[in-house]
């Protein structure tokens, strides 16, 4: 009895899993984004703005917009997962995601095999739509943001010497440590401008040993492109050791966290982004931001804003198309160019990379401020 | 290296090595008296500092009261743990390793109940100004945790060492350690007895939550397991039950990794393999670990 | 083996064979990844069956294992275009920089990789008992984890390996799913297996009956980890994208829930468990993800579906500390049972369960 009972069951439950509904008037558009793990803040904040656009633009040709959201668990596979069950069961017609390279290299091939559209919202490896004519992203990549804080050190901070500490476990800490290696050695011409590099794994809270090595070398700065938890707590302990030589983070710095974990020490810490609330450049940005404000509460994060701008590509590209065929969507997406989103003027290169500004923004009182742009090469 | 930077090295050598020598003690007290694994230590290190969170921050309580209520409910934690997952399985004379499994299990268990409940964020734990303070001797930073942790180990190895040699409880730890049957054939509440030995441990796992969370001071809920495996493996090098034992080896592994990397710095990315590979080479040398006695295997 | 046995074991595998090539031609893309990840998860949880299982040599080093036949996969069938494009910090070292050999070929090698690994790493370790033998095994895969991350001229650390070409397909996966079972059925029910049992229930006195402890360990723990190894290279092969962080100890945790639900020393039990574990792991994503209505949104509770786990995995080694199976298996006597109790009608019978064991 009870075992066919528990056969039934099972059987019932295949039958929920596998059977996709399928709506013929409206556009599907799934999203997935690291709800749970490490990199759970920055899926959240995206979120957040994916949501918002949702709720200000909720339909795109008469049709009513519907959204998918589906947790990639900061897990390769799981990403891998994650979009083809967008695809297959919830039958998107459009995807945006995610935050985290590696994740969104896993979930690029299985789109790209599918034939549907992926619009990046912060993923900036640049290998994630390179070969990949599905994959299109909001951000600017790494060889830029390497750019931007080599350019800062350089030129801001006047710095001729820089170390590099590095996760070594994040394929985000890693690339983004090698192009903005790159950068600096081409803005001194000297390899051994670069005078120091060392590396912790994620789940590490100890980097005394590392940094008081990095403390011999004296450097003018440090570059530490790791995730907010870890680059807050790497900076406090740097503080700890008497080094008070600046301190330069990539865009996964941004979080509140950042600045409540690290506290007094990591004002004057400079980080890279994609946007920044106090320097709206469009009429879209200043909607986005008092929305933004009207239903969360608090300042937008760039991550959220390029949520945004991801959202509203997609619908932007639907419309110029005239269809919500995939096919169509994504050829519409290649000929974006000038779209006004709340993080700029957006304009696609032939690889799919979004060709804009980028922002630094500098700890100042417990917050972070605009400290100036950097323009596309 | 310069002198400096060796003192330097030296002295972060100390505040790691004291950390770990901590929370090894807790450790091995479970081990020694139960033998049993528990994977859920590292768990229980950040249920007691999230409750020390979580009291200041809704609660308003002053920090050390907190810290006391976090100690006493991270107590009340691990004997449920061990009421629940541990001890039916003890009653019914379960082998060793399903006692294992029901630890890795629970230590899984606890970590996804936190990220459902709180969240995978991290959050800033509270310091007391006090202890973050820094002087400078010379171009040698040193912040008042430098003699804070090693003190607070010392005292808790006194307690310890109190508790387990001069009080009837401790006798009966000892006697339960050293022959199970026979303990309780002499009368010895062995439930109770093992209860006590939960409670210890946990609210020393508690304690050592708390400091690892001052000292590095961002916490979630898989904040425990680096400091939950790298303790237990300090507990197997200074012999697995021994409590100075575990004080020692918790500061040779701090030492290690510290002068590892001062020493090699261009290998600073293995830095977490060093801890495994001093616990493979323990376990292939010397498996009682420094400090253990030679325990025969009963067939 | 009887003749009415062969054909038990016949029909039960053409209906495996007619119920995939149905799953190849209607099932979509998802659902065939899930099917994939059943084979696959279910050789790896075979070669932990045997260790932990069989000679009781508790493992949890499976991840490891996974991890070493993966790279080893990856590496000689990674097309020479992906590598170049890939490895753009460290270039990737010869001669896996040169090479791009066919599936069957990455398979060998990631069995041969793995063999030697599982038996160096056996070598120090089969000499430890029970829970030390857990944890020195678990510090060999967390060793394997951080130094994958380092040789970054090897593995191209956490940036990983992509671009791996999708070979993995439901034949392949369940191909050698069926090859494993049939490995470990064999190996079992020889004298080796015999000598595994014994060792398990009592190694001393296996040892006093002449039973070489440490061959029989090692022999066990070495076919093991090689399956394990060679999943781990089907998985590679299915994600097409491979990074040090995918073998945590969190791949290890699924694999031992698989066996301890299924039943440790049970063939029919680890492929059961594998089965049930794999399609719950999909089916119960739904308790995690925000559920989005239209007009109301349900929000999810991350990391549910892993509490869950734990639970079960509490609840069984509590409750049930054989597993479903405990040690029994599928026989062809009880078939035969069956078949005779309806009446020469045949039961819809499930999958896996068709290979048999008498």
């Amino acid at each position: 009895m009870g075992k066919r009972f528990g056969v039934l069951l099972v059987l019932l439950a295949f039958i929920m899993v596998f059977s996709g509904t399928g709506l013929a008037d409206e556009v599907r558009i799934g999203v997935y984004e690291p709800l749970t793990g490490p990199m759970a803040a920055g899926g959240q904040m995206t979120l957040e703005g994916i949501r918002l656009a949702h709720e200000l633009y909720p339909t795109v040709l008469g049709k009513e917009v519907r959204l998918f959201v589906e947790d990639n668990k900061t897990d390769k596979a799981e990403a891998a997962l994650t979009v083809s069950r967008l695809i297959e069961l919830h039958r998107v017609n459009a995807i945006i995601g995610t935050y985290g390279s590696s994740l969104a290299m896993s979930g690029g091939p299985v789109a790209e095999t599918a034939g549907i559209p992926v619009m990046g919202c912060s993923p900036t490896h640049p290998l994630v739509t390179e070969g990949n004519d599905y994959y299109f992203r909001a951000c600017f990549i790494d060889p830029f943001q390497g750019h931007i804080m080599a350019t800062y050190a350089y030129h801001t901070l006047g710095a001729r010497e820089v170390a590099i500490i590095q996760d070594i476990a994040q394929d985000y800490s890693v690339g983004l440590s090698h192009f903005f290696r790159q950068a600096f050695v081409e803005l001194t011409g000297d390899p051994a401008s670069v005078v120091g590099m060392s590396s912790y794994q994620t789940l590490d809270t100890d980097f005394t040993a590392q940094l008081t090595y990095l403390r011999g070398l004296n450097p003018d700065a440090v570059f530490a492109p790791g995730y907010y938890g870890d680059v807050a707590l790497l900076i406090t302990q740097a503080r700890e050791l008497g080094m008070d030589i600046p301190f330069l983070g990539g865009d996964a710095c941004e979080a509140p966290e950042f600045i409540e974990i690290g506290g007094q020490n990591v004002e004057g810490v400079a980080i890279s982004t994609h946007y920044s609330a106090d320097a709206p450049v469009t009429e879209e940005s200043t909607k986005f931001v008092e929305a933004f404000y009207e239903k969360y509460g608090h300042a937008p994060s760039a991550f959220a804003a390029l949520g945004y701008d991801a959202y509203l590509l997609i619908l932007d590209a639907i419309e110029r198309a005239g269809s919500i065929e995939p096919e169509d969507i994504r050829f519409a997406l290649s000929q974006t160019e000038g779209f006004e989103g709340a993080t700029g003027f957006i304009t696609m290169d032939e690889t799919g990379n979004a060709v804009k500004t980028g922002v630094i923004l500098q700890v100042q009182d417990g917050e972070f401020i605009y400290a100036g742009s950097v323009e596309p090469q | 290296m310069s002198l400096t930077h060796f003192f330097q090295h030296f002295t972060n050598a100390i505040y790691l090595g004291s950390l770990y020598a901590l929370i090894a003690i807790g450790y091995t007290m479970v081990y020694g008296i139960l033998r049993l694994i528990n994977f859920a230590h590292g768990e229980l290190l950040i249920v007691g500092a999230f409750i020390a969170y979580y009291g200041i921050l809704i609660f308003h309580l002053p920090w050390w009261l907190s810290f006391l209520v976090a100690i006493a409910l991270g107590a009340f934690v691990g004997v449920s743990l061990e009421r629940i997952a541990y001890r039916p399985l003890r009653q019914r004379d379960a082998p060793r390793i399903s006692l294992l499994v029901s630890a890795i299990g629970a230590s899984f268990f606890l970590q996804n109940i936190g990220l459902v409940i709180i969240g995978g964020r991290h959050k800033a734990f509270y310091r007391p100004p006090f202890f973050a303070q820094t002087t400078q001797l010379g171009e040698v930073s040193v912040m008042n945790f430098l003699f804070v942790i090693p003190l607070v180990t010392l005292l808790i190895l006194g307690g310890v060492f109190f508790l387990v040699y001069r009080t009837r409880t401790g006798m009966a730890m000892r006697a339960l350690a050293k022959d199970y049957p026979t303990a309780r054939l002499m009368g010895i509440n062995i439930n109770r007895i093992i209860a006590y030995t939960f409670a210890l441990g946990s609210g020393l796992a508690a304690i050592g939550g708390i400091m690892y969370a001052m000292r590095y001071p961002a916490i979630h809920p898989l904040a425990g397991v680096l400091p939950g495996i790298k303790c237990f493996i300090a507990a197997v090098v200074g012999g697995i039950g021994n409590v100075p034992g575990a004080v020692i080896g918790g500061f040779i592994l701090g030492f290690l990794e510290i002068m590892g990397i001062a020493f090699f710095p261009h290998l600073a990315g293995y830095r977490d393999a060093i801890a495994f590979i001093v616990l493979l080479l323990i376990l292939s040398f010397k498996p009682t670990g420094l400090m253990g006695e030679q325990v025969v295997e009963k067939v | 083996m009887t003749k009415k046995q062969m054909l038990i074991l016949f029909i039960g595998a053409v209906i495996v064979a007619g119920f995939l090539v149905y799953a190849n031609l209607t099932f979509d893309a998802y659902m065939l990844r899930v099917l994939n990840l059943i084979a696959i998860y279910m050789s790896a949880a075979l070669g932990l069956c045997l260790i932990n299982g069989f000679t009781g040599q508790f493992s949890l080093g499976i991840a490891g294992f996974m991890a070493v036949g993966a790279y080893a996969a990856s590496l000689v069938t990674l097309p020479i275009a992906a590598k170049e494009s890939i490895f753009f910090i460290t270039p990737l070292i010869w001669p896996f920089s040169v090479l791009e050999l066919p599936f069957i070929a990455g398979i060998i090698f990631a069995a041969i990789v793995t063999a030697i690994f599982s038996f160096l790493i056996g070598f120090p370790v089969l000499r430890l008992r029970g829970d030390y033998l857990a944890i020195a095994t678990l510090g060999f895969s967390e060793i394997i984890r951080v130094v994958s991350t380092n040789t970054i001229s090897i593995t191209n650390g956490a940036l990983g390996l992509r671009g791996i070409p999708p070979y993995t397909n439901i034949w392949w996966s369940f191909g050698f799913a069926a090859f494993a079972l049939f490995v470990i059925w064999r190996l079992i029910n020889s004298s080796y297996g015999r000598a595994f049992k014994a060792i398990r229930d009592n190694d001393v006195a296996a040892e006093a009956m002449g039973i070489g402890l440490f061959k029989n360990k090692l022999l066990a723990f070495v076919v093991g980890s090689t399956l394990a190894g060679v999943s781990g290279a089907f998985l590679a092969h299915l994600l097409t994208a491979i990074d040090p962080a995918m073998f945590r100890f969190f791949l290890t945790f699924n694999v031992l829930l698989m066996i301890v639900l299924g039943g440790m020393s049970s063939i029919t039990g680890a492929v059961l468990g594998a089965s049930i574990v794999t399609f719950l792991f999909e089916f119960l994503r739904y308790l995690d993800s925000p559920m989005d209505l239209g007009f109301i949104t349900i929000p999810g509770a991350p990391g549910l579906r892993m509490v869950i786990f734990s639970t079960l995995l509490i609840l069984m080694i509590l409750f049930r500390r054989q597993g479903l199976m405990g040690s029994k298996e599928l026989t062809f006597e009880w078939i035969e049972k069956q078949l005779a109790r309806f009446g020469g009608k045949k039961g819809k019978p499930r999958e896996g369960d068709s290979h048999a064991n008498p």
